[in-house]
């Protein structure tokens, strides 16, 4: 049974008056998308694929890493798919020969000064590219020590890109806590609590919503860290298995990633009505206690008996 | 909304500082010290407080400008007054580069070693500062990987002021130039130009009065009661001056003055034309924008006219930063009252209730200037509920910027007023629909605003016989670097380059050109077999350079280029905003790129270098959101191409 009209959150809400709709043309394919569709909407529906970096469906577009650059007939510079929204008779390259070279150099700068070893993707997407970093020779780069200053979750900035979405997370778009922002400017300019203070002293009230949303694995959980940290993360060892967190009666999806029989990691699916992809401190968190007392070789042997 | 703040209090001053931006507080709601029986009933704050967002930059100023920087409980107070959390106040007070977060000595000489100032002796002044003084304040902010070293900050002395280098001050026709501010109750700045080390020794030197030192400056403009700007050096042109025709020989502080020289005779024609006709003048007159982008002021004014949404407001961008260029300082200064009076013209074509002038933060005698004419166009009923006695409500706030170029791009300039990171926004939406406070907005330069004036008092089609058909008018050009003498002079479009460089009494230095630079750091080197070049849009275009801001920087045979373009790449990567990756990440591969040309390394050779740099400029002007980023190798690329300057 559905409840339809119970649905809290809706990402878009349907309209009974049918939006007008806007014909242009992508790839040589004509598309036709109600107004106020972006143009990687417009690609979503076509099915061409468009690399993106900064975008996150459950957050306001803020077009920054650029990754999602097209070429629009008639425009001066290349528009980012993101957040350009369609008109009527555009005329849209996705792969032509400026856009792959804006797409490759924006990968290389993120590749040359920023530790991408842990953003999914990222090295299929600088394949198709051909980006090759190393081309830059030696040169500045955001490399600084990991801040580990709690025991739920750490802080690489050394992998930060600056995509934004954890502050959007943080602020207005999800959690309303406003814990971090963007400081400094340029190259200098990093993500930050007030006066660089640690997060205990800070605003942050541990929801995590920003490891949820961070492309790059800048923001990490303690738990994954510390795996990753002894070798022990392995992805491809994970099963995920949707519940309801039982903390309360919001009833929020849990995916709870299990490795060796021991839940190493708890999301939410980005496409839940309910969380769209946020949790609490207690739903992302407060896991430990369903494992407690028991070794992970005896979750092993556990997961191993069939149900 | 509650914000979490740490247990730092502000010090009375701070507080009193704070409180003269934004009044006093009203309870301990909003940062009252005593709490009475009635606040324990009545919660004040919640929207009302949060949409004072806007008054976060001018908050944080007036603790800058009181105490030297932006203490932890002084930070407080402001994010207590205005309900905004400090993780976000912390990033607009790290963005600007006039804010300090971190202790300095109250005393703080801002030495441009930009390109024009450099041509003339400016690294000669800052090495020697660095020699005999102390080393420069650092740039950047706590935190990130972009923090200082402990220790590399300079002591607080209260009684031995600090240098810190800067880009261009708009201080060029008096190059080598600083800018001194000091702390207090009330600050002191001043702009000095023609400066020595020796000089620059003792406005840093101990307890020495900045007016005993001044008194034997070589060029300084102290206060706004000194007409004209003794600053500025040189005002000329070919035929009779239309912009610049008030400019040091009428009283810039006295509105009577400006009256008696047909001030305000503009502002009755445009009441009798109504919006429609003064549209209709501007559209015959060709008047395109003289900021940099060249769009037409009347289709921008027929633009936010026709948008049903209100308010509306008009903006003129005075946040004048583009290094060589100083004009719009020479027009705030020495005729403050034409842009008032442009402004209101432009709000009533285009139907706006409220105009802003955002003044660079390094133009203290500018925005004492435009206040003042403010101030006395109120009293007199040319601004206010109803301007000239008429059903037209209108009025002008001046706000300064706090050491931000990108604050003068015109959607930055925005985030700015709004008391955000200046960082710029996608267009479109663009500005006449969806601009300040997410309003229909008119955004205009200091000197097209000067334009409006003399195009309706001659009548739109007399205007646009000046100049050619495609560039009409007369423009303004600022002449620094080794000409003879530097100053702002007014030509009609079409004149050439080699006729503006004689009007300014021709090369200067060793008397050869090596070149010059055209448009700013925006802009592009021309050689001097080019002084043939017709100053438009048109010619230009064709010549592969640009107007820009109208900057002509002269250089000699003694200055060395590489250099040049060195400091040029170092300002871009200094000024992005950080925001988007090609423009935060491909400033500094440029720099870089052009360090290794510079020191004849190039990587895999000087062709492969050059083609990387030649990628990373694509990169940067294809994909960056404004146009900082889509500039940058833009001066960089035409040192390559047009001079030659790294033979393969």
């Amino acid at each position: 049974m559905t409840f339809p009209h119970l649905q809290l959150v809706q990402l878009s809400r349907p309209s009974t008056i049918p939006k007008p709709v806007i014909e242009l043309i992508v790839d040589g394919h004509q598309v036709t998308v109600p107004e106020g569709t972006t143009i990687l909407g417009a690609c979503q529906k076509l099915g061409i694929e468009i690399p993106t970096l900064c975008w996150l469906e459950t957050l306001a577009p803020v077009n920054v890493c650029r990754v999602c650059v097209v070429e629009v007939e008639g425009a001066r510079v290349l528009a980012p798919a993101c957040s350009r929204t369609v008109e009527p008779g555009m005329v849209v390259q996705t792969r032509s020969e400026r856009v792959n070279l804006t797409r490759k150099l924006v990968l290389e700068m993120l590749a040359s000064s920023t530790d991408l070893s842990t953003a999914p993707g990222l090295a299929e997407m600088m394949t198709e590219y051909g980006a090759q970093p190393e081309r830059f020779g030696a040169c500045e780069t955001v490399a600084q020590p990991v801040l580990v200053d709690n025991d739920l979750y750490i802080r690489d900035y050394a992998k930060c890109i600056l995509c934004y979405k954890c502050v959007e997370a943080c602020g207005e778009d999800h959690q309303n806590t406003f814990a971090i922002a963007v400081a400094g400017r340029g190259f200098h300019a990093h993500i930050s609590t007030e006066f660089a203070v640690d997060l205990p002293t800070s605003a942050c009230v541990y929801c995590g919503n920003c490891i949820a949303v961070c492309p790059t694995g800048a923001l990490m959980s303690k738990r994954e860290w510390d795996l990753r940290q002894e070798g022990n993360w392995n992805e491809s060892k994970q099963t995920s298995t949707d519940t309801v967190c039982p903390f309360c009666g919001v009833g929020c999806t849990l995916t709870l990633h299990v490795q060796d029989g021991e839940i190493v990691k708890a999301t939410s699916p980005l496409d839940n009505d309910i969380t769209i992809g946020n949790l609490c401190i207690k739903g992302r968190f407060g896991w430990q206690h369903v494992q407690n007392g028991r070794s992970a070789t005896q979750m092993a042997a556990d997961a191993a008996v069939p149900a | 909304m509650d914000i979490k703040l740490s247990s730092a209090t502000p010090t009375p001053d701070e507080r009193a500082a704070v409180d003269a931006r934004l009044g006093a507080p009203r309870a301990s709601w909003d940062g009252g010290t005593t709490r009475t029986v009635r606040d324990t009933h009545v919660a004040y704050g919640g929207k009302e407080q949060r949409d004072r967002r806007h008054l976060l930059l001018p908050a944080l100023q007036g603790l800058q400008e009181r105490m030297g920087w932006i203490s932890e409980g002084g930070f407080n107070y402001v994010c207590e007054r205005l309900t905004v959390p400090p993780a976000e106040a912390w990033g607009v007070a790290t963005f600007y580069m006039m804010l300090s977060t971190r202790p300095r000595p109250r005393r703080v000489l801002h030495v441009c070693d930009d390109i024009a100032c450099r041509a003339k002796g400016a690294k000669a002044v800052c090495d020697s500062l660095r020699a005999h003084h102390s080393p420069p304040l650092p740039h950047g902010t706590v935190g990130g990987h972009g923090d200082a070293p402990p220790g590399a900050h300079a002591t607080l002395n209260e009684h031995h002021g600090a240098w810190t280098t800067s880009p261009c001050l708009g201080l060029c026709d008096v190059a080598p130039a600083a800018l001194l501010i000091e702390a207090g109750q009330p600050v002191v700045e001043l702009s000095t130009g023609e400066i020595t080390a020796d000089y620059a020794m003792g406005l840093l030197g101990g307890g020495a009065d900045p007016d005993d030192v001044l008194a034997a400056a070589p060029r300084t403009t102290a206060t706004a009661d000194s007409p004209p700007d003794p600053l500025t050096t040189q005002i000329g042109g070919i035929g009779p001056l239309r912009l610049l025709k008030r400019v040091g020989s009428v009283d810039p502080t006295s509105l009577d003055a400006y009256q008696k020289a047909d001030g305000y005779k503009a502002m009755d024609k445009a009441f009798t034309l109504g919006p429609e006709g003064i549209i209709a003048e501007l559209n015959a007159a060709k008047l395109l924008g003289r900021g940099g982008a060249a769009f037409s002021t009347g289709r921008k004014w027929e633009a936010v006219r026709t948008q049903h949404a209100t308010p509306k407001y008009i903006i003129c961008n005075a946040d004048e930063s583009e290094p060589g260029t100083f004009k719009d300082r020479v027009l705030l200064t020495g005729d403050p009252f034409a842009i008032v009076e442009a402004m209101t013209i432009g709000a009533y074509a285009a139907g706006c209730s409220r105009g802003y002038v955002y003044i660079r933060g390094e133009y203290p005698l500018a925005a004492q200037r435009m206040q003042h004419a403010i101030d006395q166009a109120r009293a007199a009923g040319l601004l206010g509920e109803r301007v000239m006695g008429r059903d037209f409500a209108f009025d002008i706030e001046v706000r300064r910027g706090a050491g931000a170029y990108i604050c003068g791009e015109e959607t930055a300039i925005f985030e700015s007023i709004e008391g955000k990171r200046g960082e710029p926004r996608n267009k479109p939406p663009f500005p006449v629909q969806h601009g300040l406070f997410d309003q229909p907005t008119v955004v205009n330069n200091v000197e097209t605003l000067a334009n409006v004036l003399p195009i309706i008092l001659e009548g739109g089609t007399a205007a646009a016989t000046l100049g050619t058909d495609q560039s009409a008018g007369t423009r303004l050009f600022c002449l620094s670097g080794h000409v003879k003498q530097p100053g702002v002079y007014e030509v009609p479009m079409g004149t050439t380059l080699g006729e503006l460089i004689a009007l300014a009494g021709g090369i200067g230095g060793t008397g050869t050109l090596q070149c010059a630079l055209l448009g700013g750091a925006a802009g592009a080197f021309v050689r001097p077999d080019e002084m043939g070049l017709r100053l438009t849009h048109e010619d230009t275009r064709a010549a592969g350079v640009t107007l820009g801001s109208g900057v002509v920087v002269a250089f000699d045979t003694s200055v060395n280029i590489q250099n040049m373009l060195l400091r040029i790449a170092q300002f871009f990567r200094d000024e992005s905003c950080g925001q988007c990756v090609p423009c935060r990440v491909g400033t500094v591969r440029q720099e870089e790129a052009l360090i290794r040309l510079s020191k004849k390394k190039p990587l895999g050779g000087m062709r492969t270098e050059l083609a990387l740099l030649e990628e990373i400029g694509t990169a940067m002007k294809d994909g960056s959101i404004c146009g900082l980023g889509q500039t940058a190798y833009t001066a960089i690329e035409s040192a390559i191409k047009r001079l030659n300057l790294y033979p393969a």
